[in-house]
């Protein structure tokens, strides 16, 4: 499924967080790239720096220094409303915890990326409904999140990461909540959408997961320290 | 600017309505300081309004001088000769300065005996001017009237008397056309004043005195030199130029110094109506800044229940950041959270101050001394704008920096985990 088109390119990035007493750096220059089309899992055990490269490629905060393309656009130096808008076009978040909004129903939560994005209402019903229904949940789109099992607010916040058709979805542990069964769920959504073509980044622990992925990046102490094709 | 408008309404829209207790009570503060504010101001304005018709039933544009001294002295003469003007002056200033109003003149009779029947009470006795009627606002009670030029010509003994005066002698009885002894003279009762709460007075209250034609005062007591003059100008602010003038003519007549201010005592009612006008805005302004005090603390009710709702928003914030909210749209929302808070708290508030206001009108003001002096509390139109104007900054304030914290959330922490 690889392609030579490059959705990220990172080079020499480092982060570093200024405490006031103490310097911590985070990330001692990160060289990555990733080409569309593939599912990389990035794998680190705690304190690896994995959450702040995952920060960094969610453009959720920027480098201290170094270069980071998305999709071709420069992320370096950008203003927030700029950042909000790349995350808002460009990347597609599954969190752990699933972090949907828990008084509105499924449809809205899926429609919210969407009016950030400024489509028009009815566009938007229909873009949210259709991203549910391609995550099995045509059926439960007026749910609230609290009436869904933990499988099923994962598929929403899946269709919620595909709504804006970003150029990569980002992933957090996307199965750390979930019972084995509903896991497996997910990971085979996962991969359906990259065969169908999403550029997909994954951080995670587990191993089933990772396998599943087309390469694997380890991280440790803030440097990557291999990067490889999965051994599946 | 339209998507973005679009966004926030939406976001406000579907943003979850928690704390919902608390919102309550917050209204009420904000309900309890407005009502707070609105009375206060309401309470000031009354009294102003109140003082101001007291002041007023005085008359209007005058200015009361009596027989003084001179502190400086006048050509080669010194200082401390009495200066007195006579009857015939009225005429003169008349003459001189045609453009007042009016020009008065007071000759006083204290402690007069003034008999009807067995009855026998001690009282001032004024001879005045026809014009006084109109300048110093006695007006007849129904039935009566003041005296006219024909009684001032023909020396007729006609007397109009004050309404507790008339009271005091006879009682429940009719006193039109009664007649009645003022030093053994007889006099016929013209007219009885109509009542009126008055704040401005000289030698005593108007209630209580007694009025005759000019002519049939000198008639009767035989002086010449006036108890009280007083001049009525056009408008309140011709005063100050006139009082000047007047100096001027008199000075060069009686030979004083036309800047010796002790020549003649002067009480000018027009400047001190604008010093206690002065006064009642520093009240009212006292009494608002109270009021406003009262609904800061509501505000800052608001702004806790704000804060309280971010932080219990936190996660929502990040996610929607992350998701690509801009600043503008987290913060916008909170911002008009607050502000219809303080918006349905202020309308509760002005209600509940109407009623008040309303039901005061309930309460008698006749015979009342303490309504009679306060007044009615009043809502103007004014006292509305200022207390809108507060309510929206405190609603402003109290929605714009809880959402200031929420615009710092940071969207990574969405992205935590293990």
């Amino acid at each position: 499924m690889n392609t030579n088109g490059t959705i990220i390119r990172m080079s020499d990035i480092r982060k570093v967080y200024d405490t006031g007493k103490v310097k911590v750096e985070a990330l001692k220059g990160i060289d990555l790239e990733i080409h569309k089309g593939e599912m990389v899992a990035i794998v680190g055990p705690s304190g690896s720096g994995k959450s702040t490269l995952m920060n960094l490629v969610g453009c959720l905060d920027t480098p201290t220094s170094g270069e980071y393309e998305l999709g071709g656009q420069a992320v370096s130096g950008v203003s927030r409303d700029t950042l909000a808008e790349i995350r808002n076009r460009r990347v597609g978040f599954v969190f752990q915890n699933f972090n949907l909004l828990p008084h509105i129903s499924a449809q809205e939560n899926v429609e919210m990326p969407l009016l950030f994005g400024g489509v028009r209402p009815a566009e938007r019903r229909e873009r949210a409904k259709a991203m549910l229904e391609r995550v099995g949940l045509g059926d439960r789109v007026d749910h609230k999140p609290t009436e869904l099992s933990g499988g099923q607010m994962q598929r929403v916040a899946i269709a919620r990461a595909l709504a804006m058709n970003p150029d990569i979805v980002l992933a957090v542990e996307p199965t750390g909540n979930l019972d084995s069964t509903a896991g497996s769920d997910i990971m085979s959504i996962f991969t359906d959408l990259w065969k169908q073509g999403s550029t997909m980044v994954i951080i995670t622990h587990d191993p089933a997961l990772a396998r599943r992925a087309s390469r694997v990046v380890e991280i440790r102490d803030g440097r990557i320290t291999a990067d490889h094709p999965s051994e599946a | 600017m339209n998507t973005d408008l679009h966004i926030i309404f939406s976001l406000f829209a579907t943003s979850s309505r928690l704390q919902r207790k608390r919102a309550y009570l917050t209204i009420a503060a904000i309900a309890w300081g407005t009502v707070a504010i609105l009375l206060l101001l309401a309470f000031g304005e009354g009294l102003k309004r109140q003082l101001d018709k007291n002041r007023r039933s005085t008359g209007e544009n005058l200015a009361v001088m009596w027989p003084g001294e001179t502190t400086k002295p006048w050509k080669g003469m010194p200082p401390g000769r009495p200066v007195r003007p006579r009857i015939d002056d009225l005429d003169f200033i008349r003459q001189r300065m045609p453009e007042l109003q009016s020009v008065l003149g007071e000759m006083v009779s204290w402690r007069t005996a003034i008999a009807y029947g067995r009855k026998t009470v001690n009282g001032r006795v004024i001879g005045t001017n026809v014009v006084y009627g109109e300048a110093r606002k006695h007006y007849a009670q129904a039935g009566g009237r003041f005296f006219n030029e024909d009684d001032a010509i023909q020396r007729r003994r006609v007397i109009f008397l004050g309404n507790e005066m008339a009271k005091d002698i006879f009682g429940g009885e009719n006193p039109i056309g009664k007649t009645l002894l003022v030093n053994n003279a007889p006099y016929t009762v013209i007219g009885v004043m109509q009542k009126k709460t008055q704040m401005g007075m000289y030698g005593g209250p108007d209630s209580n005195h007694a009025v005759i034609p000019i002519t049939t005062w000198r008639a009767q007591f035989g002086r010449q030199r006036l108890n009280n003059l007083l001049i009525q100008t056009q408008r309140p602010e011709e005063m100050k130029s006139e009082l000047k003038k007047l100096n001027e003519i008199l000075g060069a007549k009686y030979g004083y110094d036309a800047t010796d201010d002790r020549a003649l005592s002067t009480w000018d009612m027009v400047k001190s109506a604008q010093v206690t006008k002065n006064i009642l805005i520093g009240i009212q302004i006292f009494l608002g800044i109270v009021g406003a005090l009262t609904l800061l603390i509501g505000g800052v009710g608001v702004a806790n229940i704000m804060y309280a709702v971010v932080k219990e928003r936190t996660r929502e914030i990040g996610v929607k950041m992350a998701l690509g909210a801009r600043r503008r749209w987290i913060i916008m929302p909170f911002v008009l959270e607050a502000v219809v808070y303080t918006f349905i708290g202020g309308a509760l508030g002005i209600t509940i101050a109407n009623l008040i206001v309303a039901a005061t009108t309930f309460i008698p003001i006749e015979n009342n001394r303490v309504m009679s002096f306060l007044g009615r509390p009043t809502l103007s139109p004014q006292i509305g704008i200022i207390t809108s104007l507060i309510l929206g900054i405190i609603g402003l304030l109290a929605g714009y920096f809880p959402a200031r914290r929420a615009a710092s959330v940071d969207p990574a922490a969405t992205l935590r985990y293990e």
